[in-house]
């Protein structure tokens, strides 16, 4: 786990205001204002925050689709920001992301098949001509869809249809890392469930780091394997999921989870609540010293001035990473731990695959995720970045009595 | 918080009848007549509210939930939506058949209303003091001076800090959170007995939606509302509702107590959203989701509507539309039912 | 406020097994079974016939007047009757085609050009660029068409005896120097509201490079409403070219033109209305022509509206 993919370091983004008459630069509204991080190979970083804390302007930024203000990115040993031209179209192979609404973030006027192509014809050299229309094909059956669905646009998806096309986009390059920006929060709960469950798989397969940006509190805890807690433009607290969600000694956090409702009324009125008052205050203006201040329940007028810093703190079993002076562990959430139950398969699945888009014209299933990965891995894949991407199409053209064409 | 008042309120001329029921929908059906087609959005839906109670509808998007919610409030759009049948009976009297000005006039005293986007609800051209205002002199006929004193009453009691100063602000100078709070106030002005809330917080961040919620509380107790929550969040539900109606296609299909509900789901649906949603007081927990869709309402599937969906369907489930029946305290409209309860 | 019914329908099942198709491919399937875009192809065909070649549809020569024949009512030698000047005026109706139809295709093309590119350009690089060209297309702006023609017609004034397409070229070229600006705002509108969609943050995150990004997502779906008001244009320029001849400095007489017979027979108009009926009625078909088909075309390259 020490390995680090992804670095962030003292990254900030400023958006200017202009005002008067001569739209002169009247302030700024700092959205992203130092925050450094760093994201292991393979595990999930999750962001939380409420909205206008910075948390997609960070995706943002780190996608390099912002130019920070100020800071760095260092991606597997690479300073992202000093990359240009050919070299930067080259990095954003490895580094991709999927985007919230899954009606906005298709384009309408195309196919799907066209959609899921993009990254081929931007890197054409990634997959050749003649094998872009299977490379699709098996992307789409990777994310659990109908391949054969390639002539279909967008607006004849469900939500939770669409969203697996944007993941199949966002991995057909096969980057190592996917910034995923609340890329649930628009699905109904039944169908939020196969969407995170399909991106874990695909985690687990390809070997994905993801940085899980959302709000919702318990799909991150659910999802991630370290979360970060972001509030005005700043984390202010960072660490595994245990130690966020068991012992967390930000004022911030514990409000937050406090204010999660748990869907079980027998916990009515027996979970401890803190009532956060007031509003958080305007990015382009945020209180001076801890930007908590105006609003914890525990501010000393020390907070007021005394910007503290994110270092480790201790937080009763060991210590983690926490920007109040005032740190201390406290229990929030019982936690139960239900790794021993397992879902009852009579009410509801595990499985990935959107069946509902093989039902109505009986299409042919897709081949089961799993048995592709292990395949992929039989063929030799490498973690070198040169020859993963070929590996989409060598797995289906090595392998004859996989070969599936969908016109016959 | 400081002022409690009930005040102003004139003594309304319906009263709950002998068993306390405010709201009784009774078989109701919805449809909208569109170019696809006809969509069956209600399909004999059925329930009631007592005084005080909070009844949770929980439905995902396209359930009908906020459909039921338009038609008990007299503001669908009439077309393309049509009702066929049913009844609407607001202590007794039946809304559906009432003369339109009467109904209106029910509106506001009697049953009203807040919706999910507090921003789209308010009107960005007036003051907030005047469209709460506006609750007072259309209703009460009052003049301007005391409409808006009125109105910094009610912002002072949805707790809306420098009411007085505010009270001539435009909505959007007001956080997302202070607009719903806005919202309530106007909802409240006139003390209706009946207050819908549809997806009160789902545009609201965590820490806003707790304040929402506990405020919404505090009215209700204080006024001994009757209180529909009409919300997808089963986390909100398990806050504050008393019992719970399950919708799913335009139909109920479980009725339950709270705690029934969460604990003894008679329903595969409910069973399976209660699979289904991650939970924050739970760790290593394999979420599993139902997998499907909802049907296109244009074209609803013979038997039962979650038939396509359910793992435990059998041939009468394709063939036969179970009907809503008593089990164990709770109702479910399910052939198995039993099965589903004891598993 | 209302809850999206349009969630619970599910897309129906289409005939999508076969090859991958373009948006194009399948803009042209969905168009080849539209009953308006084949009525409207049909008479844009005639029009464009009529103005390449008029003698297929008369024998009778526009520039003879039978003075001795004038203001004719419709009749079996004459089918539309004859003008103030003995003119023929179903021959000068067919003959007055190729001006109109040329310069309002022309006009129509070159504004919906030379708009879009500074519109796109405008919307999609934003900042100074941004400022610039919408600072000029305000100065365009200002100036109404009509007085721009006549200031250009007047400044640079027909000769007696000047080739007929540089008289033509001329008027489209006033009409597209003070009429690209309407295109020009509605192109940078609508490329403003495409560009946050995160379809095309999603290109740009690929590594797409600014001209794909406007040419797959921006154009495809920016383009619709510039292509409902070229052909509304097109009419206008008709019309405008009318309205320059007959202030006299548009095409003069001998040209012929829809607009010059429609100004010869306002003199008229009370006392012999088919004089005018006929030449605006065939304007008017042209016009609704090319309406006819943008709407068609627009709604072909919109998958949801099939």
């Amino acid at each position: 786990m020490a390995d680090v993919i992804l670095k962030a370091d003292d990254l900030v983004k400023h958006y200017p205001i202009k005002g008067g008459v001569l739209r002169t630069t009247v302030g700024h509204v700092k959205a992203v204002d130092g925050v450094s991080f760093e994201l292991h190979r393979g595990e999930t970083l999750g962001i939380v925050g409420e909205s206008g804390c910075g948390k997609s302007t960070l995706g943002r930024v780190l996608m390099r689709l912002e130019e920070p203000t100020a800071g760095t990115v260092n991606f597997d040993g690479i300073d992202m920001f000093s990359q240009s031209g050919s070299a930067m179209r080259k990095l954003r192979r490895d580094i991709q992301i999927v985007f919230q609404d899954p009606y906005t973030s298709l384009n309408p006027r195309k196919t799907v098949g066209d959609i899921v192509a993009e990254p081929f014809e931007i890197h054409p050299d990634v997959v050749p001509k003649g094998g872009r229309k299977k490379a699709v094909q098996e992307l789409l059956a990777l994310v659990g869809l109908n391949p054969e669905h390639i002539n279909r646009y967008p607006h004849q998806f469900s939500g939770g249809q669409r969203q697996r096309i944007g993941i199949a986009r966002g991995i057909a390059l096969r980057p190592k890392v996917l910034i995923c920006d609340e890329p649930v929060s628009a699905l109904d709960v039944s169908v939020q469930a196969q969407v995170i469950n399909l991106m874990e798989k695909l985690q687990d397969e390809l070997g994905l780091s993801y940085i899980f940006i959302a709000h919702d509190l318990s799909v991150v805890r659910h999802i991630s394997d370290r979360v970060g807690v972001m509030y005005l433009g700043r984390m202010v607290e960072l660490g595994t999921e245990e130690e966020i969600y068991q012992r967390p000694t930000h004022p911030y956090t514990q409000a937050l989870l406090s204010a999660v409702p748990v869907p079980d009324p027998t916990m009515r009125g027996k979970r401890e609540q803190i009532v956060l008052t007031g509003d958080v205050p305007s990015p382009a203006n945020p209180p001076k010293g801890c930007r908590f201040h105006t609003r914890c329940f525990k501010a000393q007028e020390r907070c007021s001035v005394d910007d503290p810093e994110l270092m480790d703190r201790p937080d009763g079993v060991a210590a983690h990473r926490s920007a109040c002076h005032y740190a201390e562990p406290r229990v929030i959430v019982e936690t139960v731990d239900v790794s021993a139950l397992a879902p009852d398969p009579r009410f509801a699945t595990t499985d990935v695959v959107d069946h509902d888009a093989f039902s109505d014209d009986g299409g042919l299933l897709p081949a089961d995720a799993a048995s592709m990965a292990e395949r992929s891995h039989a063929s030799g894949e490498s973690e070198g970045p040169m020859d993963r991407p070929h590996d989409i199409t060598r797995v289906v053209d090595n392998d004859p009595s996989e070969k599936r064409d969908p016109t016959n | 918080m400081t002022t409690t008042t009930k005040s102003v309120a004139p003594a309304s001329a319906y009263k709950p009848d002998s068993e306390g029921r405010l709201l009784e929908v009774d078989d109701l059906y919805v449809e909208f007549h569109t170019a696809e087609g006809i969509a069956k959005a209600i399909n004999g839906v059925s329930f009631d509210l007592r005084q005080g109670e909070t009844l949770a509808i929980l439905g995902e998007s396209g359930s009908g939930k906020s459909v039921t919610a338009q038609a008990i409030m007299g503001i669908l759009d009439m077309p393309p939506a049509v009702i066929p049948s049913g009844a609407i009976r607001y202590c007794g009297e039946d809304l559906l058949t009432m003369p339109e000005e009467q109904r209106r006039k029910a509106r506001g005293p009697e049953i009203s209303i807040i919706f999910q986007d507090a921003l789209s609800s308010l009107n960005p051209t007036f003051p907030v003091g005047w469209q709460i205002g506006e609750m007072f002199r259309q209703h009460r006929g009052m003049n301007r001076s005391d409409a808006y004193a009125q109105a910094v009453r009610l912002m002072e009691r949805v707790a809306i800090p420098a009411a007085k100063e505010r009270v001539k602000s435009y909505p959007h100078q007001f956080s997302g959170g202070m607009r719903q709070r806005i919202m309530i106030a106007m909802a409240i002005a006139l003390d209706p007995a009946v207050l819908i809330a549809d997806e009160p917080t789902t545009a609201l961040d965590v820490t806003v939606q707790a304040q929402i919620m506990a405020l919404l509380a505090e009215l209700q107790d204080e006024r001994q509302m009757g209180l529909i929550l009409i919300t997808h969040d089963l986390g909100v539900v398990a806050d504050v509702a008393d019992r719970a109606a399950v919708m799913y296609a335009g139909r109920i299909v479980a009725k339950a107590d709270i705690e029934d509900l969460y604990a003894r789901p008679a329903h595969p649906y409910t069973r399976g959203l209660l699979e289904s949603i991650p939970r924050l007081d739970q760790k290593g927990q394999t979420l599993a989701a139902i997998g499907g869709l909802p049907p296109n309402l244009t074209r609803i599937p013979p038997g039962c509507t979650f038939n396509p969906r359910c793992r435990m369907s059998q041939d009468i489930c394709r063939e036969q539309e179970p009907d809503l029946l008593p089990i164990a305290g709770q109702m479910s409209r399910c052939h198995f039912a039993e099965e589903v309860l004891n598993g | 406020m209302s809850e999206p019914i349009a969630a619970g329908f599910s897309p129906g099942a289409t005939d999508d097994v076969d090859e991958a198709r373009s948006l194009s491919q399948d803009a042209w399937r969905s168009l080849r079974k539209s009953t308006m875009f084949w009525v409207s192809v049909g008479l844009i065909g005639v029009f464009v016939l009529m103005a390449i070649w008029p003698s297929l549809f008369t024998q009778t020569d526009p520039t003879f007047g039978d003075i001795n024949n004038v203001r004719a009512k419709p009749n079996a030698d004459a089918w539309f009757g004859t003008d103030t000047q003995g003119y023929d005026i179903f021959a000068r109706t067919i003959y007055g085609a190729r001006a109109s139809i040329i310069v309002g295709l022309a006009a129509s093309l070159t504004t919906l050009l030379l708009g879009g590119v500074i519109g796109v350009l405008a919307g999609f690089y934003g900042g100074w660029l941004d400022a610039l060209f919408s600072r000029v297309t305000d100065i365009f702006y200002a100036i109404p068409l009509i007085l721009g023609g006549i200031l250009f017609m007047a400044s640079f004034p027909n000769g007696a005896n000047s080739n007929y397409f540089v008289v033509v070229g001329k008027v489209v070229l006033v009409l597209t120097v003070f009429g690209w600006t309407t295109i020009a705002r509605l192109m940078r509108s609508s490329v403003l509201q495409v560009k946050p969609n995160e379809y095309v943050l999603a290109a740009r995150a690929l590594g797409a490079s600014p001209w794909r990004i406007i040419k797959s997502h921006i154009l495809p779906n920016a383009l619709a409403p510039a292509i409902v008001v070229a052909t509304i244009n097109l009419g206008v320029f008709i019309v405008v070219e009318a309205t320059l001849s007959f202030l006299g400095i548009g095409l003069t007489p001998p040209a012929i033109s829809w607009g010059v017979a429609i100004s010869d027979a306002l003199v008229a108009v009370r006392t012999y209305p088919h004089i005018l009926l006929f030449p605006s009625l065939f304007l008017s078909l042209a016009v609704l022509a090319f309406i006819l088909l943008g709407d068609a075309v627009r709604d072909a390259f919109d998958p949801k509206s099939r």
